[in-house]
């Protein structure tokens, strides 16, 4: 049980009026926070998400932004979003329909309205509700008062005015305190939501310390909010949502890309070499280069090269050297990188290529999810080129992703491509602090006996020894003109070449032998099984586990490994009469599938920059089975 | 050129590989591999300590012929895999030979960025003006007007001086040398060894198959003196067989004179200067074309910081900061809460 579990029964003194109110018991609740770019949502989402964890609640969340920095204000494509579920069992998504809405003007009402559960609740900040911003939003009338919004509880609070109210005394600019508002709707809902305030205060003056008069008016806004809904009339209840029974640990909240990067340090530091990360920005795979770059105290050196293609270079540069050669990047990026893949296939260096995957081609959706990058990472390249393909499927997932990736590249001396996404790579969930001494240790041999040295002589891996520049009696050069089996040297002999194409192949397709086994969730054989991958897994255990409490019989197995694939995977796949692979492309996983096991899959896609809903998902199920 | 161990003095037969050098009989490129072979005994690094990583194109297979540690790469990307290397292992002595095309067409980003960020690597760039390994187009360095198999009607692209691009990036050391002159070459690889950060080297190299003689008024011993122009620092511009020929500045127009014929001195001419902190001299005078002679030398050779030692530096303050990094700390930073 949680620390700071509060006693829900004992009934809370409201406004001074010795009136009590009943707080309501739930099981999980999807808020959403919408609003203008220059609103403050993913702050208010986060701070709010950071309080819930706090509480113990399992938690999933999902930012949508748009990709313009600061859209015009007020228009339907400048609405930034933050979703969060939160519960007192397990989560594995941020939800398919918000509870609750909060909007903080007419064009976040109007493109989320559709998403809301019918009867949902509504908190609109009814001064951002003028005649200008309908008129941006495309209301013909006033969508707060013309009755429109009847099917659900709507809550009309001018956020905008009472927190000018609060402020007007702080002599603070204007301008400053119209910035102040999404404190006051986090406010209004940690009250709502029964959470302490007295945190989020501690956390707003260490956000602003260096700008204390700002630091203060987010205080008394945020004050203003929870006193505002603790004393009016109108909210009939407050919610609790009881702490989750989950695992005992120490825990924080991380999202994919933070994770992938504490990941890669800790790689680092259980094979004691130094990491190198040559990357160029891109969204959404910045954050992994941000957060690094942040990490000099450790063996870490970061490089934000020209661009993706120096990025993937300096990285095999570094790995020459003998360090761990780190690059990361999403779509178009990925696209850049495929020449000097090729040549660190032929170079046989230990290399860990991320791709937080967005929707493509070319430039795409860039700040929407997607899982069309598949097959190019098993196959996208020149010649018979092949590579390990690993995919996270969670936010916190994405910790173990990265030292399995580099775990591989080091034993077999290759490059491997980590595959994430947007929809995790921004995401966060409680992730369980590992132990540094309960990792699972990370060997790496660096080859220093020159004698009977050949380049690229292998070992029962069929890997070649890494060998660090400085080595006295070691001088060798590599390249990627075809190599000679033992000496490395350039050789164009057929023979040789065919052999060197074959085991290479032989190389990446051996790593299955080290995949650790399968876990099918649900019964072993039957009628139905799902083969997913990558960040779909959150929806698709939802569905599976809603499917199975309706008393049907389906199976789940989520494939970390894409190349190869498991071993076993065969086998599990001829035991169920149905095999169905959701995925967010046309059908890619589905491809390699039929390709490799001569059976046809079910495909389930969807190509629309969003998730899967949990729903989505277990329809399927239930027109199957 | 740290790392002085005891170590029992290097030939220059220590620096042939055991592969057989395959350019055209009578390639400048030759030339270059000598003289680099004679050179690095004399630097005093222990030869695993050397790394040579080039690009593809004919001057891209040097590695193979040196017995250091090397890499042959991909078209252009030499420079962005040999910064990799030097920010990882800033000990090593790294090395980069490139070409024309490879240098500055392909890989043009990544040269400019590796003069701008004044990384320790020494940049070599044999300048044949023409693609050389995929038999003949014309490349950045070609002259407008010439014909090439992709060019039969002549190139209307004008052509870039690789000095200049160098310069205009912010090198820190940009020199200039030609193959036929061994002892030129030799004292301007040299200089280049010595330099802490980028130092760039141009190399006029004759292509003999596909642009055989573009520099023979520079190779002829009759011709030479006349057409190049010997830069030493501090002293005046001066050429010519009996060296009485010289650069005079006529406001920023450069003009050839001969010292002695019409009321002109050695004071008139133009003084070489490679340390000008203000690199417009140098700019200047990679801008020379005929009638003016070709400049050889050093165009510029300042100090700046260098790259990978700010780099180490920024991690050494790190850590004399927050202390070396555990991922105990790292991974309990932020908001935790527990669960009991
Ligand atoms: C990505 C890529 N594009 C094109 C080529 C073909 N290519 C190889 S070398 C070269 C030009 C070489 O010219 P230069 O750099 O001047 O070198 P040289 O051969 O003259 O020494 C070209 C176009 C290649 N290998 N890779
Ligand atoms: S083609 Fe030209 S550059 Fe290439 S090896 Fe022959 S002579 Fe040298």
């Amino acid at each position: 049980m949680n620390t700071q579990t509060m006693t829900v029964d004992e009934p809370r003194v409201v406004g001074g009026m010795q009136k009590t109110r009943p707080i309501e018991e739930i099981k999980s609740v999807v808020i959403r926070f919408v609003g203008d770019s220059g609103d403050g949502m993913q702050l208010t989402g986060n701070e709010f998400s950071k309080s819930v964890a706090r509480a113990g609640h399992d938690f999933a969340t999902h930012p949508d932004y748009p990709s313009e920095i600061r859209a015009p204000t007020g228009t339907l494509f400048g609405v930034s979003g933050y979703q969060i579920q939160f519960s007192s069992g397990q989560v594995f998504t941020s939800g398919d329909a918000p509870d609750v809405l909060v909007a903080m003007n007419p064009a976040a009402l109007k493109t989320n309205l559709p998403d809301l559960r019918h009867g949902g609740m509504i908190i609109a900040n009814a001064g951002a509700f003028n005649k200008a911003n309908l008129q941006k939003a495309g209301y013909q009338s006033n969508p707060l008062d013309d009755g429109t919004l009847i099917d659900f509880r709507l809550y009309t609070i001018d956020i905008s005015d009472l927190t000018n109210q609060a402020l007007k005394d702080t002599g603070i600019a204007k301008k400053e305190i119209g910035r102040c508002k999404n404190y006051y709707a986090l406010g209004l809902m940690l009250y709502l939501y029964s959470r302490p305030i007295e945190d989020e205060e501690q956390n707003i003056r260490a956000k602003f310390a260096k700008k204390p008069d700002i630091a203060e008016a987010n205080v008394i806004a945020l004050r203003a909010g929870y006193a505002y809904a603790e004393s009016t009339e109108m909210f009939v209840s407050t919610y609790q949502v009881r702490a989750a029974d989950i695992k005992p640990g120490r825990y924080r909240s991380i999202t994919g890309n933070h994770a992938a990067a504490l990941g890669f340090a800790a790689a680092s530091e259980l094979a004691k070499v130094p990491l190198f990360l040559g990357s160029y920005p891109i969204t959404p795979a910045t954050d992994i280069l941000q957060e690094l770059s942040a990490l000099k105290h450790f063996n870490i050196t970061t490089f934000q090269a020209e661009d993706e293609i120096a990025g993937i270079c300096s990285a095999i540069g570094a790995a020459y050297g003998g360090v761990l050669g780190l690059t990361t990047t999403s779509g178009p990026g990925m696209a850049l990188k495929t020449e000097a893949l090729g040549l660190a296939v032929m170079l046989e260096l230990p290399l860990v290529i991320t791709n937080v995957q967005r929707g493509g081609p070319s430039t795409g959706l860039p700040t929407k999810v997607e899982q069309s990058d598949l097959l190019q990472a098993v196959y996208g390249r020149n010649g018979e080129c092949p590579i390990p393909v690993i995919a996270s499927r969670s936010p916190a997932d994405c910790f173990d992703c990265a030292i399995e990736a580099f775990r591989i590249a080091v034993k077999y001396m290759t490059p491997v491509i980590l595959l994430s996404d947007g929809g995790i790579g921004n995401a966060a969930e409680p992730w369980r602090i590992p132990n540094p001494a309960d990792l699972p240790p990370l060997e790496v041999k660096f080859r220093t006996d020159a004698d009977g040295f050949q380049p690229y002589a292998r070992d029962e891996h069929l890997a070649r020894a890494w060998v660090r520049p400085g080595t006295p009696g070691m001088e060798h050069r590599v390249g990627g003109l075809e190599k000679h089996f033992l000496t490395g040297n350039i050789s164009h002999d057929p023979i040789n070449h065919e052999r060197m194409v074959n085991v290479r192949a032989a190389k990446v397709a051996g790593i299955a032998k080290d995949i650790p086994p399968l876990t099918v969730e649900g019964p072993q054989s039957g009628d139905l099984l799902i083969v997913g991958w990558g960040s779909t897994y959150g929806s698709i255990v939802q569905a599976r586990e809603q499917a199975e409490a309706a008393g049907k019989s389906v199976a789940h197995v989520h494939l970390r490994h894409l190349n190869p694939l498991p071993a076993e995977l065969g086998d599990i796949l001829a035991r169920y009469k149905t095999v169905l692979v959701p995925e967010l492309n046309l059908g890619q996983l589905s491809k390699l599938l039929r390709e490799r096991y001569l059976r046809d899959v079910t495909l389930m896609s969807k190509v629309q920059g969003k998730m899967f809903k949990v729903s989505e998902i277990y329809d399927r199920i239930l027109e199957l089975c | 050129m740290n790392q002085m161990t005891e170590i029992k003095p290097l030939t220059r037969k220590d620096f042939e590989s055991d592969q057989d050098v395959r350019w055209c009989p009578g390639c400048g490129d030759y030339a270059l591999l000598a003289q680099v072979q004679k050179l690095l005994p004399a630097l005093g690094i222990p030869r695993e300590n050397f790394a040579f990583i080039s690009g593809i194109g004919c001057s891209s297979r040097f590695p193979y012929y040196m017995e250091t540690y090397g890499m042959h790469s991909i078209h252009g990307r030499a420079p962005a895999i040999a910064s990799g290397l030097k920010l990882a292992r800033p000990e090593l002595s790294v090395w980069v030979v490139s070409g024309d095309g490879d240098s500055l067409a392909i890989g043009g980003n990544h040269f400019i960025h590796a003069m701008r960020r004044n990384i320790g690597l020494k940049i070599i760039l044999l300048n044949n003006r023409i693609y050389g390994l995929t038999k003949g187009q014309y490349s950045p360095t070609s002259e407008f007007g010439k014909k090439t198999k992709t060019t039969p009607l002549g190139s209307i692209d004008r052509p870039f001086s690789p000095v200049s691009v160098a310069l205009g990036a912010g090198a820190t050391f940009v020199a200039r040398t030609v193959d036929s002159d061994h002892p030129h070459l030799l004292d301007t690889l040299k200089r280049a060894a010595e330099h802490p950060g980028t130092a760039f080297v141009e190399v006029l190299q004759n292509c003999i198959v596909f642009n055989d003689g573009a520099y023979n008024a520079l190779a002829d011993r009759e011709t030479r003196d006349d057409a190049r122009l010997l830069l030493q620092h501090g002293q005046p511009m001066r050429f010519g067989k009996d060296s009485n020929r010289g650069i005079r500045m006529r406001g920023f127009e450069p003009e050839v004179v001969t010292v002695g014929e019409g009321g002109v001195t050695e004071a008139d001419l133009a003084i070489h200067d490679e340390s000008a902190a203000n690199g417009g001299l140098a700019f200047f005078l990679s801008q020379f074309a005929a009638p003016l002679p070709v400049p050889l030398g050093v165009f510029r050779a300042v100090e700046a910081p260098v790259y990978e030692q700010l780099s180490t530096g920024l991690a050494e303050d790190a850590r004399a900061q927050r202390g070396q990094g555990t991922l105990e700390k790292l991974f309990n930073s932020g908001d935790t809460w527990t669960i009991d």
